[in-house]
């Protein structure tokens, strides 16, 4: 097949020419190898499941005695549970290509699809595609679970927590903004696997990205350094999208928030292509 | 006929031995260049992420109210004395005292033990609402001297903890329960006996009960025995979600009124009344007043150990385990490279071969996890040792306060830290034996570890769930790092956020290493039963 690319004039059948017939070449070959394994549709069951029962869980410990003060955020509360979410979802996004490279079935992909950024984007929009359903699917039933546990605990509307819905502009930011971390998760994973290529490394970067970032923050007692941990880190700083009410008081606005992961996101993809180019596979 | 003599090769068949079997899987380790970077960015990201958290921390404090904020050593309290253990200690409370010399005993009926204290916070309060704090406390004491920090033992009557016997400011038993009044009055006494002080109580003066013994070595011929009232802050603690931060905090005083005194012994001269300590004594005077052998003393403050944390009056502290916030951080690489452990032989076919020669499958589990365990300690100790180093190097030139400890808590923790990575790894190897799949395996670790603890600090979880969640995941092994206890003799918030965790350090070690032992077993039992 290089034979006849470098010839430049022998036309397979059936493969025409362009780069838009070529992208969508590459995202059939990705879907088909996503869909023909088991272990993407495992962990994407993974993620709206856990998604669910971690946010099923905490919504069900927290509860509002009467003549108690709670400060508590509804809409980010019952969507805690994208925080274990976000770890398989960082899975499948390191599993796309590392898993290639450790059968060696990278070599077989480049070879049929030498424009190499192209191969990386077709994988990078499968993977937002199939992370974005499941994440609708952790993330519905994780507000659906607020809705209907968190007026039995105290939070009822009488005390100014109104039931969880989608109708409300705030809660919709917070659901779909959710469903968009995760899949700017799902790509920063990508762009470090494409980095790093090793499963377990780029599995340890990106979740040591991720969670050691909260962990510092409750260690810093500076004021400033505080904030800006908290703004500039992935995941607090993306998971400002989950906030529904004291917007004032979030270190950083909740699309702005957002806006700081994808710019993450952004620079591993960037940094991944260029090197997936610049490396022999 | 042709004898065939079967092909003997000259090398010696190599020895079966556990020894040969921990030998070959520390070359493999040693071989791979990656799992040896791995190891060394996890002892650098310890020391790293342990020492910017500390770095950025900086002394900000306003001296009173409407005075602006400073910077650096300028507001920095006088440090505060300490007990015969090194612990900062408050000894505040107003002493009747005379001397006593030589062996003898003192005894007292406390029949009122009553409290105001100042509520709302002002400039100037005054302490017009009555009522008792927790721990106030009035009673009798036997003390080295009137110096704040020196040794004591004390049976008291305290506000809603019944009777107690301390001494040198961490010790407390228990004795009669309830509280004290005219129609339930509590006798106490102490008696010396060389370097020993036995604390009784009785409710009717005549069958006595022993609460506790203190043994206060070198104690002086002549001591200072006498009757005491203190009275610890009033403290609101605003118990919201994920115990949130501790509230108010105003001055309180006491007053007890004992009667029935006497001190049997060579005792000396009148009853004096002195203000030990400083303190709230400013705010609210003590004084005692005397009718026949009937005494009304009234006094603020606390003979108690000082938790480390904000609003203590100790300033800006910090713990020697702030120092080590960086093994999160060096977990996450262990985690890594022991789950490649293991995972990498699958992935290059090398367990076939490594399972060839050596069959039986349990030693081979074993011997990685000994390795692997060993190197990861080794590696952990130095990241531990250097990082408390600079940690407190750093904290001491910015003028905080270390909150001192004794050699083996620092040895258990620096150790513990250690430790807790090697177990950490251990834990990985045995996930990725089970899984043998690195990224699944990794991110098990990882969540199981570190979600628990980031939920825990996040304060999403109310103060119960919190403890419990700490008490059943892998995240419990933390509480190795705590280097001070919470001490129920001081009332506070002792929250995973201040650093105190549910379970005694080496109870929430061993919740850890129960994780691993069950990731391990269950391993060592699947690659017995699967093929390879």
């Amino acid at each position: 097949m290089s034979q006849a690319a470098a010839a430049g004039q022998v036309r397979l059948p059936g493969r025409p020419a362009g780069a838009l017939a070529g992208l969508r070449a590459c995202l059939r070959a990705e879907w088909t190898k996503t869909r023909t394994v088991a272990g993407p549709a495992w962990l994407l069951a993974a993620t709206a499941g856990m998604t669910v029962a971690v946010s099923v869980a905490v919504i069900a410990a927290v509860r509002c005695p009467a003549g108690m003060a709670c400060p508590v955020d509804p809409g980010r509360l019952s969507l805690t549970g994208v925080q274990l979410g976000q770890a398989m979802v960082a899975i499948l996004g390191v599993l796309t290509i590392s898993s290639e490279y450790s059968t060696g079935m990278m070599r077989t992909t480049l070879t049929a699809m030498p424009r190499r950024s192209l191969v990386l984007a077709a994988k990078a929009a499968v993977l937002t595609g199939e992370v974005i359903m499941a994440a609708a699917v952790g993330v519905l039933g994780s507000v659906l679970a607020g809705r209907l546990i968190m007026p039995g605990h105290g939070f009822t509307a009488a005390r100014g927590f109104a039931p969880l819905s989608l109708a409300s502009g705030p809660v919709l930011r917070a659901a779909c903004g959710s469903v968009l971390y995760l899949a700017l998760i799902a790509l920063l994973s990508l762009g470090i696997a494409a980095l790093v290529r090793d499963a377990a490394t780029a599995t340890g970067i990106v979740l040591g990205l991720l969670y050691l970032a909260p962990v510092a923050a409750g260690f810093i007692t500076n004021h400033h350094w505080h904030n800006r941990v908290q703004r500039y880190s992935p995941m607090p700083a993306g998971l400002a999208i989950q906030a529904t009410r004291h917007l004032a008081s979030l270190p950083i606005t909740p699309w702005g928030g957002l806006g700081v992961l994808a710019a993450w996101a952004a620079a591993a993809l960037l940094a991944g292509g260029l090197l997936l180019r610049l490396r022999d596979a | 006929m042709t004898t065939i003599t079967p092909y003997r090769p000259a090398v010696q068949a190599g020895r079966d031995g556990f020894g040969q079997l921990l030998r070959a899987e520390w070359t493999k380790f040693r071989t791979v260049r990656g799992w040896l970077i791995g190891l060394g960015v996890a002892a650098v990201v310890t020391v790293l992420l342990g020492v910017l958290t500390g770095g950025s921390n900086d002394i900000a404090c306003a001296t009173g109210p409407g005075s602006p904020v400073k910077h650096g050593r300028a507001c920095l309290p006088p440090p505060p004395p300490t007990a015969p253990g090194g612990q900062p200690v408050r000894d505040a409370f107003y002493f009747v005292h005379q001397p006593l010399a030589g062996n003898g005993s003192l005894t007292a009926r406390v029949t009122s033990l009553t409290g105001r204290y100042a509520a709302g916070q002002g400039p100037y309060p005054q302490l017009t609402t009555p009522g008792l704090q927790p721990w106030s406390k009035g009673g009798i004491i036997i003390k080295t001297g009137t110096k704040p920090g020196s040794r004591y033992a004390a049976m008291l009557v305290t506000g809603s903890h019944g009777v107690r016997m301390q001494d040198n400011f961490t010790q407390d038993s228990a004795g009669l329960p309830g509280l004290v009044s005219a129609v339930s009055p509590r006798w106490l006494r102490l008696t010396r006996d060389g370097d020993t002080i036995t604390g009784y109580d009785s409710a009717d003066g005549a069958h006595w009960n022993l609460v506790g013994t203190a043994h206060l070595t070198g104690l002086p011929a002549t001591v200072q025995a006498g009757l005491f009232a203190a009275s610890p802050d009033h403290t609101v603690i605003n118990q919201n979600f994920g115990g949130g931060e501790s509230g108010t905090s105003d001055p309180s005083q006491a007053t007890a009124v004992l009667d029935r005194v006497s001190l049997a012994g060579s005792a000396g001269g009148a009853w004096t009344g002195t203000q030990v300590g400083g303190g709230a004594a400013a705010a609210a005077p003590g004084r005692f007043q005397r009718a026949g052998d009937a005494f009304t003393v009234t006094g603020s403050g606390d003979i108690a150990p000082v938790p480390p944390g904000d609003g203590n009056g100790l300033g800006p502290n910090i713990t020697i385990e702030r120092n080590l916030a960086g093994a999160f951080a060096g977990l996450i690489a262990i985690a890594v490279v022991a789950a490649l452990f293991i995972t990498a032989e699958y992935r290059r076919g090398l367990i076939r071969t490594t399972l060839t020669a050596s069959p039986r499958r349990g030693r081979v589990l074993a011997a990685k996890a000994i390795v692997v365990a060993a190197v990861t300690f080794m590696a952990g100790l130095a990241a531990a040792v250097v990082a408390v180093a600079a940690g407190n190097h750093l904290a001491a030139a910015k003028g905080f306060y270390l909150y001192p400890v004794t050699g083996l808590t620092e040895v258990r923790v620096v150790a513990g830290t250690a430790a807790l990575l090697a177990v950490g790894a251990v834990f990985a190897l045995g996930m990725g034996a089970l899984l043998r799949r690195s990224a699944v395996a990794v991110t098990a670790v990882i969540v199981a570890i570190v979600l628990p603890y980031i939920l825990v600090v996040a304060s999403i979880l109310p103060v119960g769930t919190a403890d419990w969640v700490l008490r059943l995941t892998p995240a419990a092994g933390f509480a190795i790092q705590q280097s001070v206890p919470a001490y129920p003799q001081v009332y506070g918030l002792y929250t995973p956020n201040g650093g105190f965790f549910p379970l005694s350090p080496w109870a929430g070690f061993a919740v850890l290493c129960a994780w691993a032992a069950a990731a391990l077993g269950l391993a060592a039992y699947r690659l017995r039963r699967r093929d390879a």
